[in-house]
């Protein structure tokens, strides 16, 4: 093996190797466990930022293992990867910090963070899987580890979500099998940017490639909670928040968005997509997630449930802004990867801390808030602006991306999509923010947190207030050379280049 | 040729006389003894394909198999006995469909 | 100078001996089947590697050559069989050493118990011993020896529980084999009658077709299906395995079906594979997809832990049979590689579920599915065993099962038969129901959970994750046992493939 694919290697298993420890700790033995969770979060940033620097540089790391002819694991550096395995990397740091605070007091926490290191191990997998086998392992990998976090509970309700949760993600897990198997008898193993093998067989097996491309869709689609198929994301919301704000915010739900990216872009190829008209179909569906999702938030009073239907919409842009099949637009989806799960996770924490510190879980019960949580709820804002698309919030650079590439390639329509969606945002973020800072006190919160000089404990306080900072910072700096959007154009350029 | 034809028909309907028994009849000592039977028409048969169709050169081959197969067919026998009389010990007769207790939703063991 | 050849004589004659001896010092009997059980494992493991070096070979006993003595035929197919049996039969001597040594209850509990330490290791080694002489002999009279002798210690093994429910399906699995061996021995004496030969290799080049081939056919296939418990002719199965002691059910399901099916194997991939018409193989795929189906269902509906289980073997066996029809539509060889691999996943993960299964019965005292909740908290090895064992079976990836899946599913959709890989998917979706059915409850956190005071030894415990993470990492070493198959003999289609229209 050579050293850029060890590299690659140890990202993987500076996670792994810290969930089976912890899985041996007793249960007691919480400092350990603290350590090696930082640590191993620590040490992957550390080894990310390496990998970086290598493809910066122009090196290319790769590993592959071969199963049986036909049958091969590969891991990839491409600069996509980068970007999602970069996006994990940093939230699970923070989002341990987290979760070391949210769970301070609760039973089973070996079990809990245990799987809670596998799952980023699987999540970095997917974001480095160079082939479709590779990319299917790790995503029914996904399926499973995720699976205790969302029942961590316990409670009939969680066990019901979970149950729900792994109906949806298995099926969807089983055509996304026969999709690649199928794809692999026509085409042969296809590596993410390699040469494009499929044009070669269009010719004979037309149909069949729109089938296996929309199978694909829909095996993703389930993660990637596309409408019909979003029914699990909701219920799942059952979920301690550090589970819900990693997994549900950023994970899994990325996880099939980042898959529907591959196969658009690195499976099939913009160009030839839109030459077998797989990508109108595809937008469609993405918008008719954004208008249906932002819809059913405007309903909902509970506050997690109403976060979780904003991801339905919020998720939909990537795929839409990578289906309208142009550059602008492609880097507007892409860079969203990013923003949305820098926005989505802050609301959550600040989600999380109110149900902590206060008991609050519903919207009516929110009024005046902002007196007693001043910087949770400053972060929520930030968050929520960001997600309405107030400039220079993170958001805002995003729809503005997705809304010139849909003028340069002439879709009217998706504009108006974009515009309608952002009324909804404000429709259904701007009367919780307005509650919490303007209106009066209306009911009795239950302390939870006593005797702490903060407005609650500070590992609760601190990763909202950096990733609400963090979406601020990449909004205004969206045009340094190291941000995000920088980065996505680097990759939107080679995809769109000559 | 026509013992031969006789021998093998007697083998046949001796294997479909113990089928029957072995399917149709309740006790079961009734379904050892129709499972001999069937071994024995079996058996019957191997031997018939001893004698070739010249009738001179006698095949040893099937001999040491029938052979064998009794010896098998003995200790099957044995066993199968032995196990009648537990299944009599613990339930007090010997059938193999006792009243409403099929085995299925009784207890397991581990 | 020890070769191939003298490690497979030492595979069949290790075991016998070692029975004889465990019979009669019963009272150091656990360290004498442990003893052959190693031995076993080594000499498994000394065959395989003069196997690689030398490739395949046969071998005639004592220089008697055939027909009147007894060949061993040594090819990768056997060598992967032999091999799996000792990984899992060593595993499971290792489970069984601890099971054994817990005393339980009652004084009159505890004499049924020293009677079934006396009982099993002898049994068990005969057992072993016929198994290796099924996968190694060479014609099917001697075949026909080994499997009886599998029968009958399968079910003085079923029977070695005492319970009424135990022994009734121990007569039950008794007569179902007498009727499979007869009507096998039936189909042999038939095929001696026309061929004058039972060598395996010799008749496959034989064969021809006719009205006394086709008898005998049916009558072999109708007496390996019913050994192998096909849907329908499953009946006797589920109560059987069920009801045995956990180290007995984890030979039966992991083991002694993948006997007979072996022989299915090499009778309808290789020997008659020249004459069958493909509707013959679709009509075995029709009845496996019928068992997948009936199985999962059943196994959705149970109460009880080991009955789920042992459904869900019938389900397992239903996989094997869909494959038939796909090896002999592929024109590669990776039908071959994925019947073979599920085989061993399967050998692997079934034993380590009823390990597995067998602790948790034992420190609760029950196996209620619906009320094993919080087991986790006294049990977490077993329970992780069980969902790891578990995910096998449901073929995810990188279990064996995946690979196997996954190659079979290539095979139908290259071939242009579909309908059987779907049917393959929807088989492991439903596997993945009734195993979350187990799971969701293992998995659950919950304070109290009532148990026994009896503590499991954690060789129990162990040796059952040990062979459910083989079982999950054979696929990501898939390349190494199937390599195996590749340096023995050509595979059996290749020879006849020309032929075939």
């Amino acid at each position: 093996m050579n050293w850029g694919g060890l590299l690659l290697v140890m990202i993987l298993l500076s996670s792994l190797v810290p969930g089976l420890i912890i899985f041996a700790l007793p249960e007691k033995s919480n400092r350990p466990r603290t350590f090696l969770n930082l640590g191993g979060a620590f040490l992957k940033l550390l080894l990310i930022l390496v990998m970086i620097i290598g493809i910066y540089k122009g090196r290319h790391f790769a590993v592959r293992w071969q199963l049986l002819p036909g049958i091969e694991l590969a891991l990839n550096s491409d600069p996509l990867a980068a970007l999602f395995s970069t996006l994990s990397t940093v939230l699970w740091l923070l989002t341990t910090l987290y979760a070391v605070g949210y769970l301070e007091q609760s039973p089973n926490r070996r079990q809990f963070f245990g799987y809670f290191s596998i799952c980023v191990t699987v999540t970095v997998g997917i974001a480095l899987a160079g082939n479709l086998i590779t990319f299917l392992l790790f995503y029914e990998l996904l399926t499973l580890t995720t699976y205790p976090l969302v029942t961590h509970r316990g409670t009939r309700e969680a066990l019901a979500a979970g149950r729900v949760y792994l109906a949806y993600t298995l099926s969807g897990g089983a055509v996304l099998l026969v999709a690649v198997a199928w794809l692999q008898v026509l085409a042969g193993p296809v590596d993410f940017g390699g040469q494009p093998v499929l044009a070669s067989v269009a010719a004979t097996h037309e149909l069949q490639l729109i089938v296996i491309f929309f199978m694909f869709i829909a095996g993703l689609g389930v993660k990637a909670a596309l409408v019909p198929l979003h029914g699990w994301l909701p219920r799942a919301m059952v979920a301690p928040a550090p589970v819900s704000a990693l997994l549900h915010a950023v994970a899994v739900v990325k996880a099939g968005v980042f898959g529907i990216v591959r196969i658009v872009h690195d499976v099939y190829g913009i160009g030839f997509a839109a030459g077998l008209n797989l990508l109108l179909p595809l937008s469609i569906l993405a918008s008719v997630s954004i208008i249906y999702g932002s819809l059913c938030a405007l309903r909902e009073d509970d506050l997690k449930k109403r976060l979780a239907y904003s991801t339905i919409s919020q998720l939909s842009y990537i795929v839409l802004g990578v289906s309208v099949a142009g550059p602008l637009a492609a880097i507007g989806g892409l860079v969203h990867l990013v923003h949305q799960g820098l926005m989505k996770i802050t609301l959550f924490f600040c989600a999380g801390n109110l149900a902590e510190t206060l008991g609050v879980h519903r919207i009516s019960e929110m009024n005046g808030i902002a007196r007693r949580m001043p910087l949770t709820m400053a972060a929520f804002s930030v968050g929520a602006l960001g997600m309405i698309g107030f400039p220079p919030m993170a958001g805002f650079v995003s729809k503005w991306y997705l809304g010139m590439g849909a003028l340069a390639t002439g879709k009217m329509w998706v504009v108006a999509i974009l515009a309608v969606s952002t009324v909804l945002n404000a429709a259904y973020f701007l009367p919780i923010l307005i509650g919490a800072w303007f209106k009066p006190q209306e009911c009795t919160w239950s302390e939870q947190v006593v005797a702490v000089r903060l407005e609650t404990r500070w590992m609760l306080l601190v990763p909202p207030l950096v990733t609400a900072f963090l979406v601020v910072t990449v909004g205004l700096l969206a045009n340094a050379q190291i941000s995000p959007l920088a980065w996505v154009k680097l990759i939107v350029g080679r995809e769109f280049g000559p | 040729m026509n013992t031969l034809f006789l021998y093998t028909m007697s083998g046949l309907a001796l294997f479909a006389i113990g089928l029957h028994g072995l399917i149709r009849s309740s006790h079961l000592l009734r379904k050892i003894l129709a499972a001999n039977l069937m071994s024995s028409g079996v058996f019957l048969i191997m031997i018939v394909g001893a004698c070739g169709t010249d009738q001179v050169m006698i095949d040893p081959v099937p001999h040491a198999m029938v052979l064998t197969g009794i010896v098998v067919s003995v200790s099957t026998t044995a066993v199968a006995l032995v196990l009648v009389c537990l299944v009599q010990e613990t339930t007090n007769r010997a059938l193999l469909w006792q009243k409403r207790k099929r085995g299925q939703g009784g207890r397991t063991d581990a | 100078m020890p070769d191939t050849a003298f490690w497979a004589v030492c595979l069949v004659v290790v075991p016998l001996f070692f029975a004889l001896i465990c019979f009669v010092r019963s009272d150091q009997a656990a360290v004498l089947g442990l003893l052959a059980a190693g031995l076993n494992a080594l000499a498994a493991l000394a065959m395989t590697v003069f196997f690689v070096r030398s490739g395949p070979l046969r071998y005639a006993i004592g220089g008697w050559q055939a027909p009147l003595g007894i060949n061993f035929s040594i090819d990768g197919l056997s060598v992967l069989l032999v091999a799996m049996t000792a990984v899992t039969g060593l595993s499971v001597s290792m489970y069984a050493r601890g099971y054994f040594s817990l005393r339980i209850g009652s004084a009159g509990e505890i004499n049924r118990h020293g009677h079934q330490r006396a009982f099993f290791w002898p049994v068990w080694l005969l057992l072993w011993g016929a198994l290796n002489g099924l996968f190694l002999s060479a014609d099917l009279f001697n075949v026909y020896v080994t499997l009886e002798i599998i029968g009958l210690s399968a079910v003085v093994l079923t029977a070695l529980s005492g319970k009424p429910a135990a022994r009734l399906a121990a007569m039950r699995y008794l007569l179902v084999s007498l009727l499979g061996s007869c009507s096998y021995l039936f189909g042999v004496a038939l095929l001696y009658r026309s061929y004058g030969i039972l060598d395996m290799a010799a008749l496959a080049r034989l064969i021809s077709p006719a009205p006394l081939m086709w008898a005998s056919l049916a009558l072999l296939t109708t007496g390996l299906l019913l050994k192998t418990a096909l849907f329908p002719l499953h009946f006797w199965l589920p109560p059987a395995h069920a009801n045995a002691l956990a180290p007995v059910s984890a030979i039966l399901s992991g083991l002694v079906v993948k006997a007979s099916f072996y022989l299915m194997l090499r009778l309808w991939g290789d020997i008659f594979a020249q004459v069958l018409p493909f509707a013959a193989y679709v009509l075995l795929g029709v009845l496996g997809c019928g068992a997948v189906l009936w199985g999962a269902v059943q196994a959705l509906l149970q109460k009880r832990l080991k009955m789920l289980i042992a459904y869900s073997t019938v389900a397992q066996l239903g996989y094997l049979f869909i494959a038939l029809p796909l090896i002999r539509l592929d024109p590669g060889s990776s039908a071959w590689e994925a019947v073979i691999l599920l085989i061993m996943s399967h050998a692997c993960a079934k034993s380590a579920m009823f390990m597995a299964a067998g602790s948790i019965f034992l420190k609760a005292g029950h196996d209620r599915i619906d009320d094993l909740a919080g087991i986790k908290e006294v049990l977490p090895i077993s329970s992780f065993a069980f969902v790891l064992a578990g995910v096998s079976l449901m073929g995810f990836p990188p279990s064996g099962g995946f690979v196997g899946k996954w190659l079979l599913l290539g095979v139908s959709l290259a071939g242009g038969e579909w309908w059987w890989g779907v049917m393959l998917v929807i088989g492991s979706l439903l596997a993945a129901g009734y195993v979350y059915r187990v799971a969701s409850r293992l998995l659950v956190f919950k304070v109290t959970f009532f148990s026994r005071r009896q503590s499991i030894p954690p060789v129990m415990e162990w040796s059952a994750v040990l062979l459910a993470l083989l079982a999950l990492l054979l696929g990501l070493l898939a390349g190494y046992p199937l390599g195996l198959l590749e340096a023995g003999s050509p595979f059996p289609l290749h020879a006849c493939r020309e032929v075939m229209p």
